[in-house]
């Protein structure tokens, strides 16, 4: 019984009477969702077109901002980093694309996502032999990224709303909503969606494979260089950032590997219910909940509807 | 118009159905996915040692027919009959258990297997030696293996596939593969095979080889047949009797000379619109 | 044209069905375990056993357990480290209230315990399949690991969360603990290793085998010729789980002497994952080439520097180390996905026409 109260009640009633740590926690996970769907949209863009499941896109987020970073330790000004390091992840989409993807065209996807466990770890040792293996600091004040934060008078206590973040949602809705549009209502959008459902079709009515997993992994990449600038700045970019990536699987279980609008809203539940878990109910089990309760949320989701919220039924013919 | 259905227990195993009894049945079996209505109050029965051919223009449901006897799709309304037992609905294992086996339009093999392999897997479910067994092999698992191999050869040789016994089925052509399919589906022992498209995509002769198949399992075995397919000739020479579907719906049902003969059928195949 | 079948006639179904037809893989077959049992220890140094074989045996061990679960059935599990880890505290635990009893029993107890979790963690696997499903292992995996340090129960709340382990021996010999020597270890994980993969082997040459590749290559069929999918699913993560859990175990017990929850990580589902792909999927064979080529190349790697004189810094090598394997791994899976266990049937296929060109 007193457990029960313990669950099923006395969370809530935290809730209610600090309605400002409430609305803080909501906030943290609001922001952590909008950063773990932007991680979650590389791998849509990525799998939309290719069908491959990049699971190296944790391991680009890192590598690119350690390039901006790094670029910027040695001297260049900040905005020509950035243009350089948008220059390396254009270098490496068709690195990938000529040393990875056109080999193993054709192969079955299981195959392909292999190869991109290859390339984690290709880019992990890269990286940290290129820029070293300690945690850096994101060149936020030379980027123009906003500072401090604002501490708002509500609900009888401080909300903190850090700019960064704000900047953050900001900056990946529009991304989201640009790359939406341009799937939806471009030519080259379209020929993405062709490549994602049959290589073999779509090379048949003459579409170049190459030139679109070129758009589609630099695409990727530039949306890799934004998070890793976002998460950087919030905290340090290091490689066991790379692990965080990994939480983008439940965006996308949830969200659906395909859709674009689904990792956003995918990437809210996850990251708010992570938060107000670890918050409120963590304390009941030890902390540190967060590791796995992104998980099992999607686990329980998966059972109910097995493909996902957004994702499409597959309906097998046989 | 749902059917009390109380399943009588019956003791009787198939054995007790005499050749010419009816095996199966389905009773105003409807099916509908979403909008579609697939299949329309069908009425039929398979009799026990006949080769019953169900034909129709694409898109008839005759497909969807064969997925609802083998439990993969269940009918909204309807009851199915089999060897005695009414049931609203088969399972895949049920079906499987009680002796139906099937063949697909599409080849549904083991792609990973051998052709050996294939079949073997075919006897599955008459392999009985638990896991303890298995795990030592030498022994009891070991001797049951030789039996069912024992078998399994028998098929080969009859479908005189020896030559391609160790082949991955997966480089196999496809008129080879069709025959590994029956193979596989005859080493269930079946009482009731399904053959959907048996002839689909095989030249003359490969027909010829595989109309002699299912007659010989006909008669040598006593097999209950039933086979879509749509090459008339191979269906008015080896069928015992048809039965006709168009849109969902039964529109005939008799002698393959009556079918023949009925206009109703002929309206269909040509698009006459009715 | 040494190796060849010809001149070999089978006269009967089960010789036949020998899982080594042709004699010179029994040959073949034997001197390997003449090599292993008795050549290794003789001319291996103590650190070479350590670093080198007993790991590699243990991994093997694992990936044997792996292969099981997404070679021959088709599920990819990324929860294989958290498997192993339940197998290891286990054995941690159950040798803290059972001293006296039999190490080795103890070891199979707990390989029974981690096949219990693994089927739990495999009921999902009626509704989810594919990809989802790996995502569902990683839900283990995740919280798993956050068992080996949230519950201190499992390391004798030991303040530094680590579990030590004690001496215990076998037929008065040490075997575990500071005191047990390598060829010792190296013995007995030899002996459980080749008893396991000979169950394995059987259990894949059979009709369990064929149940699970059925439900890999097309479950719809596999239904339909009378396989139980979900009881055949679950029986796959059980065993699975129970070949990782030893593993674990061993690696604790019998290598390690130690561990910490980081040793049952993430990282370590991937290490296995990537034996698995490099040696073959759905190969026992392409097991142990796998966790030989995986452990060995950065062993190897790492001693090359010195043994050639060139002067590299040590944390280069490290970081070199990742490059070569993400690279070879990518290199395999475009030459030959089907890992060093074909290659190893294609240059076979080559012997059978040496010394002519076909």
């Amino acid at each position: 019984m007193d457990l029960l109260y313990h669950i099923f009640v006395d969370p809530f009633g935290q809730m209610a009477a600090a309605p400002d740590l409430l609305v803080q926690t909501l906030w943290e996970g609001l922001v952590s969702g909008v950063l773990y769907a932007l991680i979650a949209l590389g791998f849509v863009l990525i799998f939309k077109a290719s069908g491959v499941f990049n699971f190296a896109q944790g391991i680009m987020v890192v590598f690119a901002a350690l390039t901006l970073v790094g670029l910027h330790q040695k001297g260049v000004p900040a905005f020509v980093a950035l243009v350089l390091t948008i220059l390396v992840m254009l270098a490496l989409a068709y690195a990938v694309e000529r040393l990875v993807l056109k080999p193993l065209v054709n192969q079955p996807d299981i195959i392909l996502f292999m190869a991109t466990f290859g390339l984690t770890y290709f880019l992990i040792g890269l990286g940290q032999l290129m820029f070293g293996g300690e945690p850096k600091v994101m060149i936020a004040n030379e980027l123009y990224l906003p500072k401090g934060s604002y501490d708002i008078k509500m609900l009888g206590g401080f909300v903190s709303f850090q700019k960064i973040d704000i900047a953050a949602a900001v900056i990946a809705s529009i991304m989201v909503a640009t790359l939406a549009v341009f799937f939806q209502h471009t030519r080259i959008g379209r020929a993405l969606r062709a490549v994602a459902d049959s290589h073999k079709a779509a090379l048949s009515v003459g579409i170049s494979l190459e030139q679109i997993w070129v758009v589609v992994w630099f695409t990727a990449g530039i949306v890799a260089l934004a998070t890793g600038i976002m998460w950087g700045a919030r905290s340090q970019v290091e490689f066991s950032l790379q692990i965080i990536a990994l939480k983008a699987l439940p965006v996308l279980i949830l969200g659906g590997f395909t859709s674009i609008p689904g990792a956003i809203v995918g990437g809210i539940i996850i990251g708010v219910g992570e938060k107000l878990g670890e918050f409120y109910w963590g304390p009941l089990m030890g902390s540190g909940i967060e590791s796995w309760l992104a998980y099992v949320i999607a686990l329980i989701f998966l059972l109910f509807r097995p493909q996902g919220l957004f994702g499409e039924r597959l309906i097998e013919r046989i | 118009m749902k059917a009390d259905v109380k399943p009588i227990p019956v003791s009787a195993s198939a054995a007790a159905i005499a050749p010419g009894d009816i095996l199966l049945s389905v009773e105003n079996v409807s099916l509908s996915f979403g909008g579609v209505r697939a299949l329309r109050e069908v009425c039929f029965d398979i009799r026990k040692g006949e080769i019953r051919a169900i034909i129709g223009p694409n898109g008839a449901g005759k497909t969807s027919m064969l997925n609802v006897i083998n439990g993969f799709y269940h009918p909204q309304e309807g009851v199915i009959t089999f060897k005695g037992r009414r049931r609203h609905q088969m399972r895949p294992y049920l079906a499987a258990s009680q002796g139906i086996a099937r063949t697909f339009q599409n080849v549904a093999l083991f792609k990973g297997m051998s052709t050996l392999d294939n079949i073997m897997a075919g006897r599955t479910l008459k392999m009985r030696r638990g896991f303890v067994w298995q795990l030592f092999r030498h022994g009891p698992a070991r001797l049951e293996e030789v039996e069912h191999r024992r078998r399994a050869e028998g098929i080969i040789d009859f479908l005189q596939i020896a030559h391609i016994r160790k082949v991955p089925v997966g480089q196999l052509p496809y008129g080879l593969q069709k025959r590994v399919e029956l193979g596989r589906a005859l080493a269930m022992e079946p009482d009731l095979l399904l053959l959907d498209e048996p002839m689909a995509g095989m030249n003359l002769e490969e027909k010829e080889d595989m109309s002699r198949f299912i007659l010989e399992v006909n008669r040598e075995y006593g097999t209950t047949i039933a086979l879509i397919e749509h090459d008339m000739g191979v269906v008015m020479d080896i069928s015992d009797r048809v039965v006709v579907l168009d849109y969902g719906r039964k529109i005939a049902d008799g002698s393959p000379d009556a079918i023949k003969a009925d206009q109703t059928v002929i309206d269909a195949y040509l698009g006459v619109a009715h | 044209m040494l190796y060849r079948e010809a001149g070999q006639f089978k006269s009967s179904y089960g010789s036949d069905m020998a899982i080594f037809p042709l004699r010179q893989d029994r040959i073949g077959l034997a001197v390997i375990l003449l090599v292993a049992f008795v050549v290794i220890p003789l001319s291996m140094s103590s650190f070479t056993l350590n670093s080198l074989m007993i790991p590699i045996l243990v991994f093997s061990l694992a990936t044997i357990g792996l292969n099981i679960l997404t070679g021959y059935t088709g599920l990819i599990s990324l929860g294989t480290g958290a498997f192993m880890g339940v197998g290891a505290y286990a054995t941690y635990k159950l040798t803290t209230y059972f001293p006296e009893v039999n190490i080795i029993v103890l070891i199979i107890a707990s390989g029974l315990i981690a096949a219990a979790v693994g089927v739990v963690f495999g009921l999902p696997s009626l509704r989810i399949k594919g990809f989802y499903l790996a995502v569902a292992t990683l839900a283990a995996q995740f919280f798993l690991s956050w068992c080996f340090i949230r519950v201190p129960w499992l390391y004798n709340h030991n303040v530094s969360a680590a579990i030590e382990v004690p001496t215990r021996g076998l037929f008065g010999v040490p075997i575990t603990g500071p005191n047990a020597s390598p060829v010792t270890r190296y013995y007995v994980v030899l002996v459980i290793v080749v008893a396991m993969t000979w169950f394995a082997s059987n259990l894949v040459h059979g009709r369990i085998g064929r149940m699970w590749m059925a439900v890999r290559d097309m479950d719809i069929a596999a239904e339909l010729i009378g396989i139980r999918l979900y009881q055949t699913k679950l029986l796959a993560f059980a065993v699975s789980s129970f070949y990782c859990g030893v593993a674990g175990a061993l690696m604790v017990f019998l290598w390690l002497g130690a561990a910490e929850f980081e040793s049952f990580n993430i990282n370590e589902s991937f290490l296995i994952l990537f034996m698995v792909i490099i040696g073959g999927l759905g190969s026992l064979i392409g097991s142990f080439m796998g966790a030989a080529f995986i452990w060995g190349l950065p062993v190897i790697l790492r001693a090359a520097p010195e043994t050639f004189a060139i002067p590299i810094h040590a944390a280069t090598v490290e970081q070199l180390q990742f490059m070569i394997v993400g690279a070879l791994i990518i290199f395999f899976l475009v030459v030959e996905p089907h890992g060093l266990a074909r290659l190893w049937q294609l240059a076979k296929q080559k012997l059978r026409v040496w010394p002519y060109p076909y």
